[in-house]
């Protein structure tokens, strides 16, 4: 037990003296997940968007499997994007694996999926409430669509903040393509990973400790978020 | 069972100008297979303030978003006139208004050319002809419940209708918020444009109507002069409609 608190002391003061390895693989971490969740968005939303109004045979399939894919198990999307960037796959060639790119790469698989199915969801029910007003007024193709996502705006960056709280706290598929290398591909799930398995508990709790700060800042501001939409009525 | 048909004079649209002389022809609807609309065949003047009566589930409102293009028919048309220009501009104010998730001036906005939201003074004005001017800043959906339909009303009218359809607009709503919406609508009717007005109420009906068509199941039981129809030249359905009498 003396040796859990001897832990968690030298880790709050890792954290509280800014530990150059601690904040180099903390920034690792946000750039491969703000970056996995910007390009999922680019693809999810206007993907989520089309699944919302257009009506098309075998839409209901399409939904099924977008949905199941946000299940996606990550191992599996590590395991595929390896075999893909390894040196004998298809894109070997471009020499990404165990590089901060191919994180990206994987974390995108991953959360393109919830982006999509969740971003489809918001924009449908709102898409429920306008369409008759909006062909009432002559509105048509990618205007209806600029507008639901316009108004939607405050719903739609939950979405893109849930799609980066499962990036950021996924280590299945980023250890299989990142290779956990030092200075170079470590973030903090594998870091953590690593260091337990080392038995340098004060480093894997320090990292443990600023993954769940992230948590809690990204729920607050999810949170924040609603509360101003609440308040502006989205005006 | 069609009572009295009003034969409507020639339009008096300018040469080029949208006809808003608008006729159907045996307008057929069915959903699931069974009939709400049953050969409707009306004539409207476009000179007049038109009112579509009927107790609830008679079809008002599938008729009316029939007429402004929302809803596909079975069977039958709908035509304007067959002028050469097409069309006319049309808006339509739902019974339960829905505004964009923006300001009060934004909604106006959205449906103005872009030349005009510049300055501003279009959208000012509208808003002040609505009594919400003091209100251009708010987030539309924290007004009240009749100054979103006023707010409606006035987006309505920023496309400019040569046609507007309501659709019971001033259901739910106090007494003031109703009467300015009736003299609103009035001001709009006396400015050329044709105007439709769903409702049930008869005491509104009695104020705003130059003609009355009232449905009964899906059926056209009577179109008429409001002054015949409620002064008693009616069907016998729409008699103790408007007697008060339970009509199903």
């Amino acid at each position: 037990m003396q040796d859990f608190a001897e832990a968690f002391t030298v880790a709050f003061g890792l954290v509280g003296a800014l530990d150059a390895d601690l904040v180099e693989i903390v920034v690792l971490s946000l750039r491969v997940s703000l970056a996995a969740m910007v390009v999922s968005c680019v693809i999810g939303l206007p993907l989520g968007g089309w699944l919302a109004i257009s009506r098309f045979r075998g839409r209901g399939v399409m939904l099924v499997v977008v949905n199941a894919l946000m299940g996606l198990p990550p191992v599996v999307v590590g395991l595929m994007v390896y075999l893909n960037f390894s040196r004998a796959g298809p894109f070997g060639w471009l020499g990404l694996l165990y590089t901060p790119t191919a994180m990206i790469v994987a974390q995108t698989i991953l959360i393109t999926p919830i982006i999509a199915a969740l971003s489809r969801q918001v924009l449908e029910d709102l898409n429920t409430e306008y369409a008759e007003q909006l062909r009432s007024l002559n509105v048509t193709g990618f205007r209806v669509v600029r507008t639901l996502v316009w108004d939607a705006r405050f719903p739609l960056l939950t979405v893109a903040l849930a799609g980066f709280g499962r990036a950021v706290a996924e280590v299945g598929a980023v250890i299989i393509v990142g290779g956990n290398i030092d200075h170079l591909t470590r973030v903090m799930t594998t870091a953590i990973a690593l260091e337990t398995s080392k038995g340098d508990l004060p480093m894997a709790l320090a990292l443990g400790i600023v993954l769940l700060l992230i948590a809690l800042g990204v729920n607050a501001l999810v949170m924040s978020l609603r509360a101003t939409a609440a308040r502006y009525a989205y005006a | 069972m069609l009572r009295a048909v009003i034969d409507p004079p020639a339009p008096a649209a300018p040469e080029g100008a949208a006809s808003t002389r608008l006729r159907t022809r045996n307008i057929v609807l069915k959903i699931d297979g069974k009939s709400v609309l049953d050969g409707v065949t009306l004539d409207f003047d476009p000179d007049r303030l038109t009112v579509i009566m009927g107790p609830n589930g008679a079809g008002k409102s599938l008729l009316l978003r029939i007429l402004h293009g929302l809803l596909k028919p079975t069977g039958g048309e709908v035509s304007w006139g067959g002028g050469p220009a097409g069309p006319p501009r049309q808006a339509m104010v739902f019974q339960k208004p829905v505004l964009l998730r923006r300001s009060v001036a934004a909604n106006i906005d959205y449906v103005l050319p872009k030349s005009e939201c510049r300055d501003g003074e279009e959208c000012a004005g509208l808003l002040a002809r609505v009594g919400l001017a003091h209100k251009a800043r708010q987030a539309a959906r924290l007004l009240s419940g009749g100054e979103q339909q006023r707010l409606a009303l006035a987006r309505a009218l920023a496309t400019k209708p040569e046609a507007l359809f309501l659709d019971e607009p001033t259901a739910s709503l106090d007494p003031p918020s109703v009467l300015m919406i009736e003299q609103l609508v009035k001001e709009i009717q006396s400015t050329g444009t044709k105007v439709l007005f769903v409702t049930h109420d008869v005491a509104q009906a009695r104020r705003l109507a130059d003609d009355v068509v009232f449905l009964h199941r899906g059926c056209v039981t009577d179109h008429a002069p409001a002054a015949d129809f409620f002064g008693g030249a009616c069907s016998p359905v729409a008699a103790d409609f408007l007697a008060g009498k339970i009509v199903i």
